[in-house]
């Protein structure tokens, strides 16, 4: 990616973000948007792991569990802002992501995916259990982030859901510009280069187990910002957030789009995100559609919507 | 004294249903290199049409065959139409159409079969057996001999007969197999219905003891791999031992420390094998060709 490209694909992002609201029918359509920024976020962490590293993962929502019971239980236990919780979330995933990472990605192809996955359900598991802390199945309450009373002593008047859209337009926006930045630094040479072959990056000096664990925990970082910021918006969290098939949606939103580039998989999030709320039939056919997807786009267009399209508009112009 | 040999059974019955699980697993793994996460569905199937067929008036032993056939019809159309056109794709693009093929069975499961938890009556009787002051359900009797059964035919019909061989062949060496006469696809396609119809078999005798519902499948292909992978990956026999184990840790870590943490037995087992012995109790180390 070229540094104009750079320029251009998030000053593309940017405009849309800004002015989707103009079409928006309902306040409602803020909501939406907030969350597709929420899952955006998340999927640029998963594209660092997955398309610079080539590193797959099926447990990231194990992270956005953590981020987010750190959000909802430090204010209780601790006696501290919750936007405070976010952060030792952030630190407390990316701490994990340490420790479990290099024995983890020790591990290749199914190997990696199924401990990946372990450790998510474990996570789960935990969250599911441990009823006397977490509510357990049935969840727990997340105190209010005040960014309502923050636009209002800003003197902006806005609605929660309009505070929520622009607030997460903005953070999705540094978190894609930041993974971007990445992309072009001599970190991410090396991760795509141990992408195409380790051993060949291993042979030109790239320090591979170092490499891929930096991805993983970037990546965690991301996922349990994601985690987080989803329970403040929802201002409630149920261990589902942990749950198998929360990181199977996420995968599932990445390669949709396409690992490859963020604005890709942020589409890909977008598209997930936004059918369940235009289609209400969708409930009921949620993992029906959800594993066709997975299955089409893997047989069909393996490198995922988006770069598929750009190179059809590409070839026409 | 009999406590322990309680939790002996009830672990060895549902380690029996692990094991066929990870057999399933293995099969598939060495006809064609892919780890088919949507192993658990076929019990799932197994079981679930079992159900839907006897309580549409058929005899039991008919809605068990039904059933067997119909996963064997997934396990080959999933072969066909998710695994064959991907032929040659990176393994994480075929763990992704395997899981989205787990999930897209569950979700027709849902649709079609509804989300209530489901049995049917057990095969001869519900009148536990007391053998030395701990019982026994007759159906548990069934799953161990039924998978002790599947497990001597697979091995006679692998060793003894000439289809059998040539799956043999098919693992050992697609290309050195189809030179020397062997159709490997059919054998893929073999592969996969043996292996829908052992993981549906799992389902249908042990569904009178374990319950099922459209969502079963996904916890128990975990389990079932964390068997193989205890085993050591493509072995058969690594995979009855790994499951009767699996089972063995559940049932103890369920008597002796904390039942709502036995669920998280099979994966603690998961990352120990894998940080400490990769390869398994029975497997070859992998080596990486550059």
């Amino acid at each position: 990616m070229k540094p104009s490209t750079k320029l251009l694909a998030l000053a593309v992002l940017a405009i849309l973000i800004a002015l989707a609201p103009l079409v928006f029918p309902s306040s409602f359509y803020y909501r939406i948007g907030a969350l597709i920024f929420v899952n955006g976020l998340a999927v640029t962490g998963l594209v660092i792991l997955f398309g610079y590293a080539g590193q797959i993962s099926l447990g990231h929502a194990g992270f956005a569990g953590i981020g987010a019971y750190a959000t909802a239980l430090s204010p209780g236990l601790l006696g501290v802002h919750p936007g405070i919780g976010l952060v030792l979330g952030a630190i407390l995933s990316g701490l994990v992501a340490f420790l479990i990472g290099r024995p983890i990605l020790r591990l290749k192809g199914h190997y990696l995916a199924v401990a990946t996955l372990g450790f998510g359900i474990l996570v789960f598991i935990t969250l599911n259990n441990e009823s006397q802390l977490t509510g357990g199945p049935d969840g727990m309450p997340v105190e209010d982030l005040g960014l309502r009373d923050l636009s209002r002593a800003l003197g902006l008047g806005l609605s929660t859901s309009e505070v929520w859209y622009w607030f997460m337009g903005i953070v999705l926006l540094v978190g894609a510009w930041l993974a971007m930045n990445l992309f072009q630094s001599p970190t991410g040479r090396a991760l795509r280069a141990l992408h195409d072959s380790e051993t060949a990056a291993r042979t030109h000096g790239v320090d591979v187990a170092r490499y891929k664990l930096v991805a993983f925990v970037i990546s965690a970082v991301y996922a349990s910002l994601a985690g987080s910021l989803q329970a403040l918006l929802n201002r409630f969290v149920t261990p589902d957030v942990a749950g198998f098939l929360h990181s199977v949606e996420w995968v599932v939103m990445t390669v949709l789009g396409g690992a490859g580039s963020v604005i890709g998989a942020i589409f890909g999030a977008a598209i997930l995100t936004a059918l369940p709320q235009a289609l209400t039939v969708f409930q009921e056919y949620e993992h029906l559609i959800l594993g066709a997807i997975m299955m089409l786009v893997m047989i069909f267009l393996r490198e995922g919507l988006f770069p598929s399209v750009a190179r059809l508009v590409g070839r026409s112009a | 004294m009999s406590e322990l040999l309680q939790f002996l059974f009830s672990g060895l019955t549902v380690g029996a249903v692990y094991a066929l699980v990870a057999l399933g697993f293995t099969l598939i793994y060495n006809a064609s290199g892919v780890v088919n996460f949507a192993q658990g569905e076929f019990v799932m199937i197994g079981g679930m049409t079992t159900v839907f067929l006897f309580d549409a008036g058929a005899p039991l032993w008919l809605a068990c065959a039904g059933a067997i056939v119909v996963a064997m019809a997934v396990g080959y159309l999933l072969n066909k139409l998710a695994i064959e056109p991907a032929r040659g794709a990176s393994i994480v693009t075929l763990i992704i159409i395997t899981i989205g093929a787990s999930i897209f069975l569950r979700g027709v499961a849902q649709v079609v079969f509804g989300k209530s938890i489901h049995r049917y009556p057990a095969f001869s009787g519900e009148a536990p057996f007391v053998i030395g002051g701990a019982t026994i359900l007759p159906q548990s009797l069934w799953v161990l001999f039924g998978g002790a059964a599947i497990f001597v035919g697979l091995w006679l019909f692998l060793t003894r007969s000439i289809t059998g061989k040539a799956v043999l062949a098919t693992a050992n060496n697609r290309l050195a197999a189809s030179l020397v006469g062997v159709n490997t696809n059919a054998m893929m396609t073999l592969s996969f219905a043996l292996s829908a119809a052992i993981g549906a078999l799992a389902g249908v005798l042990a569904t009178p003891i374990t319950l099922t519902s459209f969502d079963v499948g996904v916890a128990l292909a975990l389990k079932g791999f964390a068997a193989a992978m205890l085993g050591g990956m493509g072995s058969p026999v690594g995979a009855l031992i790994g499951g009767l184990l699996l089972g063995l840790i559940e049932a103890l870590t369920a008597g002796y420390i904390s039942s709502e943490y036995k669920d998280a037995a099979a994966f603690i087992v998961i990352l120990v094998v894998l940080f400490v012995m990769p390869s398994g109790l029975f497997g070859r180390a992998a080596t990486e060709r550059v």
